[in-house]
């Protein structure tokens, strides 16, 4: 602090806590509406308490399934949300890690090449490729499937440039000893190398199940039986402003429920996020 | 990229590359080729035949005015999501960046939206702005505004740009409260020594220094507000009301798989395509010439 302004300081924390309470209004407004029966919700404008359907609602989105989709509950949506973001942040980490590997630690015809096909995937977001990339679902047999929800979304040219710059990081001393203590490859790999990556991998892991967790396009695509769809897809089914037999109550709670877990990996592991979201812009 | 110690191998490395490369070409290079492909041919009414039409779609697409429309409609909705991120995430990052009490909660409670999804965030805000049931519109009705974004196009750019914006402030906060506690503590108290106030200091030595940031940052929002904000208007407006909030991949989507006209929906996305090497190119010099700052 340069200079001692009490007043200052005290319009910083005011901007601060108007600012916070922009940013949570509308997550809390949410929240307020999850406690509340349908015929509230409908009648605003609501208390700015909650009511007491809480446990109704919760309950009856988690286990009673809503008729809009097809009577699938929230705990087989969740469910089937949580395999996706698991599996994009797992794989998207597990073959980058690899090919970074090979990039840096071997001299190989076209190793240059892959470092460019890889590179080159920036430039082409699902969302510009649509259809062609639905027709290849199409054609390998893999709508409404773990498989077709995850694997085109696998490839990351982020991820691999993040372990290429920590592996150039890595001092020769330290291959070569290794290598004179004879250990392969896969031996230095598994024993030196992720030992060393875990932070790089924790940050990638929060931002890639983030990203996983929060897909919309590609579900929306490639899912058609209710029963493989995500949460945030699930949802979308739910809400009609047409029809008035809309479940408002369970449209709120399912709401809260697609927020919370990405949510609080964010909060608990909040360091390696930063470091994460940084770092990947690199 | 050169190392002097690697490893001898011949077969190894074309395995460890092999599972990446194997769905970047099956997933990315061969849609692309498919996109550019099918942008050059055209399907009679009947589906039966398809033929060569060279880059007739392209001139079909441009001067088609529902294209034009959804250029413009993306022009406004990206310059106002990206100006009312980066102007509301500088005011915060600027006040967190002077308190020293609570910094911590401050920065945790303004991160969480970032991992909430564009197309909840959309939805979050519409429940509080539905004209039918959204507490806020009924307040806004009851204090005479004529609400209704369902029918009225500006509202409805209003509220879905409020929820884009909304959800890309942690990530703004987050990169100008880095940038502003980089510059070096010596330089502002020379300045504060030399009589310069708070609002003068910021215009002529804080604001300058975290420009770099600042054009980061804007790139990073406009191709945001291009590309990933497409969960935002499905869920919220479906493009309408009357096509006045429909961005381009929207449209894509739309002509695509609801209209099924596949080699126009082609050609809009190749020129997409076109749009995103540019921003990626820019973004690149950009990352470049920060390194020799830093």
């Amino acid at each position: 602090m340069i200079e001692n302004r009490p007043l200052g300081t005290l319009l910083a924390h005011f901007v601060l806590i108007v600012g916070i309470v922009l940013v949570a209004f509308p997550v809390y407004y949410t929240f307020i509406a999850s406690t509340y029966p349908t015929q509230a919700i409908l009648s605003p404008p609501l208390p700015l308490v909650p009511g007491g359907e809480f446990l109704a609602n919760y309950g009856g989105a988690l286990f009673g399934g809503s008729g809009r989709i097809g009577g699938i509950d929230m705990v087989r949506v969740l469910l089937n949300t949580t395999v996706v973001a698991l599996a994009i942040a797992i794989g998207k980490i597990v073959i980058s890690l690899l090919s970074a590997y090979a990039i840096v630690f071997f001299r190989f015809p076209l190793r240059l090449v892959f470092f460019w096909m890889i590179f080159v995937t920036l430039m082409l977001p699902v969302e510009v490729r649509i259809v062609p990339t639905y027709q290849v679902i199409v054609d390998l047999g893999l709508l409404d499937s773990y498989a077709g929800l995850t694997v085109p979304l696998m490839a990351s040219a982020t991820a691999t440039f993040l372990f290429r710059q920590f592996f150039l990081t890595i001092p020769d001393e330290l291959v070569e000893a290794a290598r004179i203590d004879g250990a392969g490859p896969l031996r230095f790999l598994r024993d030196i190398l992720l030992p060393l990556s875990r932070t790089n991998i924790a940050a990638l892991f929060v931002i890639t199940f983030i990203y996983g967790w929060t897909q919309y396009l590609w579900p929306l695509l490639v899912t058609n039986d209710n029963s493989m769809n995500t949460i945030i897809i699930a949802l979308r089914k739910m809400i009609s402003f047409a029809d008035a037999d809309t479940e408002w109550n369970l449209v709120m709670a399912t709401t809260i429920l697609a927020i919370i877990p990405p949510v609080v990996i964010v909060l608990l592991m909040q360091r390696w996020f930063v470091k994460g979201l940084i770092e990947s812009e690199k | 990229m050169n190392r002097r110690a690697i490893f001898p191998n011949t077969v190894l490395p074309y395995l460890l590359v092999a599972p990446q490369i194997a769905i970047t070409v099956v997933f990315f290079f061969w849609p692309a080729a498919q996109a550019i492909r099918q942008s050059m041919l055209r399907e009679d009414p009947f589906g039966l035949r398809t033929r060569f039409v060279g880059v007739d779609n392209f001139g079909r697409v441009l001067g088609d005015p529902a294209y034009l429309n959804s250029l413009q409609v993306t022009a406004v909705f990206s310059i106002a999501v990206a100006v009312s991120a980066l102007v509301v995430a500088l005011l915060l990052a600027v006040m967190a960046d002077r308190v020293v009490r609570g910094q911590g909660l401050y920065r945790t409670l303004l991160l969480s939206p970032y991992a909430i999804a564009p197309a909840i965030a959309g939805m979050l805000w519409l429940f509080l702005f539905n004209p039918s049931m959204g507490t806020l519109a009924v307040l806004l009705r009851q204090a005479g505004f004529d609400w209704n974004p369902l029918l009225n196009g500006g509202q409805a750019m209003t509220l879905v740009v409020a929820a884009a914006a909304w959800k890309q402030i942690s990530y703004n906060f987050l990169f100008f409260l880095a940038g502003l506690q980089a510059i070096p503590k010596s330089l502002i108290e020379a300045a504060a020594i030399d009589g310069a106030g708070p609002a003068h200091r910021f215009r002529t030595i804080i604001f300058p220094l975290i420009s770099p940031v600042s054009f980061f940052l804007l790139v990073v929002n406009t191709v945001y507000a291009f590309f990933d904000t497409f969960g935002i208007i499905h869920a919220v407006t479906s493009g309408g009301p009357g096509k006045s909030t429909e961005i381009l991949v929207y449209k894509v989507y739309n002509d695509g798989f609801v209209n099924q006209q596949m080699g126009v929906s082609a050609a809009q996305s190749v020129i997409l395509m076109v749009l995103v090497i540019a921003l990626t190119f820019i973004q690149f010099r950009y990352v470049e010439r920060r390194v020799h700052y830093a």
